[in-house]
């Protein structure tokens, strides 16, 4: 197993991928991000992207969503999180929270088009309670419903973890010296699962801006996150340049949330 | 005890609303109408029009290819990745590699499909099955990378050593030794593989061409055009499938092994970790 040799033969095709599709791609898009059209070197997409209002504002509505999205999955997942954590079987309940994931996202998608149809079932059900149809789908709020209701199981998974860590022994103390069910919550165990919360924020927000497939099945192009203008550039006008920028963009989005949503007792710890 | 009956209901009212679509999914497979919005009667017509929609098939067929020749060479690259990263002594360099590992993890899959189609393009592959297969093999292999390295950690290193002093050689301790005890890891790397390619839609449709497409691809396309009931059936039968996969995987993988496979579930999720050491 020490053998010197033979370690690298284990590593070459594992390298070899590191630079060919890890690597590699990345430079690619940098450099595909400073070309216009014709090939020719130019910080023109930048420019462009910085100067134009409709790409601030595509970006700003981005953020804004995904933000919106994030803060409504949080208010619905933190209690199933907790009310899951305090159940006895809760490994086999977890098992129901994972279990939609497992169905391909394209098909959730799908299914909502059946429900919030003109003539789809969510508007029987309102033609029924005496409120004429409603226009529904292609819509901002359908957007953000069906993008809470995707990204929901991501955002109680890391909360659950994080609460299934804290010693009862504590939230007991806290009893102990008098705190009520409120202050308990408040000052003991959201502060603990505070990673938790952070996690979710961040599986949650970035794939948030980059959902280009539900812009265009539910949001009908009303909504335009940055993953929609990525594929944009990419698939319709072939603006490889400005897809390319884009992109870093939203690299650059990615790399602050995460940043900002660190782990930062973890680290001192580790100073 | 009101609150406990408050939190009950809670939880029954998200468990219901997360399965409702899914539920209302397949029960419309089984409509006789062409609608997702009107009961009209039950019957299998859907699920036998789908069957004998041979375009429908061959695109089954093909995911399910893909799926598994990009699992099985992703496995094997991620294993040997994995035994490579294991050996390395210097922290600095392993923690590199690492992070390199695992950017196909936390990049969108925008970026990923966007950067891949560049690359494609730019290397002079043609966009079709071999494109597809080599980015399904790409974004599987940091998966079975940090599914097979916390095997290989938490491995006694005194086995290798008596192996060694026992005369095995390196040949011998790895076939022996090392493979039997990271196994099951490296079978959960496979299954998580083959859903995560069975399941990705952004990163394919960035690089397949027009000749060829998979399941994700396909029922975006069609669902553009409206409802058609025998994507329903379709989402009945790959919902099964899955059902069967999930089984699977939890009766192969420890209890231990769970968890870490939920965090992994995501792609995006990963960054919880910050760095898998």
């Amino acid at each position: 197993m020490n053998n010197n040799r033979q370690t690298i033969s284990y590593m070459v095709p594992y390298a070899l991928w590191i630079g060919l599709f890890v690597l590699l791609p990345l430079i690619l898009m940098v450099t595909q991000s400073v070309q216009n059209i014709h090939h020719q070197w130019t910080f023109v997409n930048y420019t462009n992207f910085f100067s134009s209002g409709t790409y601030l504002k595509m970006t700003f509505n981005s953020i804004f969503y995904a933000l919106l999205v994030t803060f409504l999955t949080l208010l619905i997942s933190y209690p199933m999180a907790y009310i899951l954590s305090k159940l006895k079987h809760s490994q086999f309940w977890l098992l129901l929270v994972i279990l939609p994931t497992w169905v391909n996202l394209l098909l959730k998608a799908y299914a909502f088009i059946g429900l919030l149809a003109r003539e789809g079932t969510v508007n029987q059900f309102l033609g029924f309670m005496g409120i004429a149809p409603q226009q529904l789908l292609f819509t901002d709020a359908s957007f953000i419903l069906v993008a809470t209701y995707i990204e929901i199981p991501f955002m109680i998974l890391p909360i659950y973890n994080s609460l299934a860590e804290i010693n009862p022994s504590l939230t007991n103390a806290a009893h102990d010296l008098g705190a009520n069910a409120w202050q308990t919550l408040r000052q003991v165990i959201i502060p603990l699962t505070l990673n938790g919360i952070k996690t979710g924020i961040q599986a949650v927000f970035i794939p948030t801006l980059s959902l280009f497939m539900l812009t265009r099945l539910i949001g009908g192009n009303r909504v335009i996150t940055l993953g929609t203008a990525i594929e944009e550039h990419f698939m319709v006008t072939q603006n490889w340049g400005m897809g390319s920028t884009i992109g870093i963009i939203l690299v650059l989005a990615m790399a602050l949330t995460m940043y900002l949503t660190r782990d930062r007792k973890k680290k001192r710890r580790l100073r | 005890m009101q609150k406990i009956k408050l939190g009950r209901l809670y939880l029954v009212l998200i468990f219901v609303l997360m399965y409702a679509p899914i539920i209302y999914l397949i029960i419309f497979a089984f409509n006789q109408g062409d609608q997702m919005a009107h009961f009209t009667g039950f019957s299998l017509r859907h699920f036998r029009e789908m069957f004998a929609d041979h375009h429908l098939i061959r695109i089954l067929i093909n995911t399910f290819i893909v799926a598994f020749l990009s699992s099985i060479l992703a496995t094997l690259i991620g294993t040997f990745g994995a035994l490579g990263i294991y050996q390395i002594k210097r922290p600095g360099i392993k923690n590199m590699i690492l992070s390199l590992n695992n950017i196909l993890m936390v990049s969108p899959d925008v970026i990923i499909g966007a950067s891949f189609l560049i690359l494609f393009t730019l290397g002079g592959i043609s966009l079709g099955f071999g494109s597809v297969l080599l980015a399904h093999i790409a974004f599987s292999i940091p998966i079975v990378v940090l599914l097979v390295l916390p095997k290989l950690n938490e491995m006694d290193t005194a086995l290798i050593r008596a192996a060694q002093d026992l005369g095995a050689n390196s040949q011998q301790v790895l076939n022996r030794v090392v493979l039997p005890y990271i196994w099951p890891g490296v079978i959960a790397g496979f299954f998580m593989a083959i859903t995560y390619s069975l399941d990705d839609f952004a990163v394919t449709f960035f690089v397949t061409g027009n000749g060829f497409t998979t399941l994700s691809v396909e029922i975006y396309a069609r669902a553009r055009h409206g409802i058609d009931l025998s994507i329903n059936a379709l989402s009945a039968v790959m919902f099964l499938f899955s059902l069967i996969l999930v089984v699977i995987y939890y009766v192969i993988t420890n209890p231990k092994y769970n968890k870490s496979g939920l965090k992994l579930r995501r792609r995006s999720a990963m960054k919880q970790r910050g760095g898998i050491q």
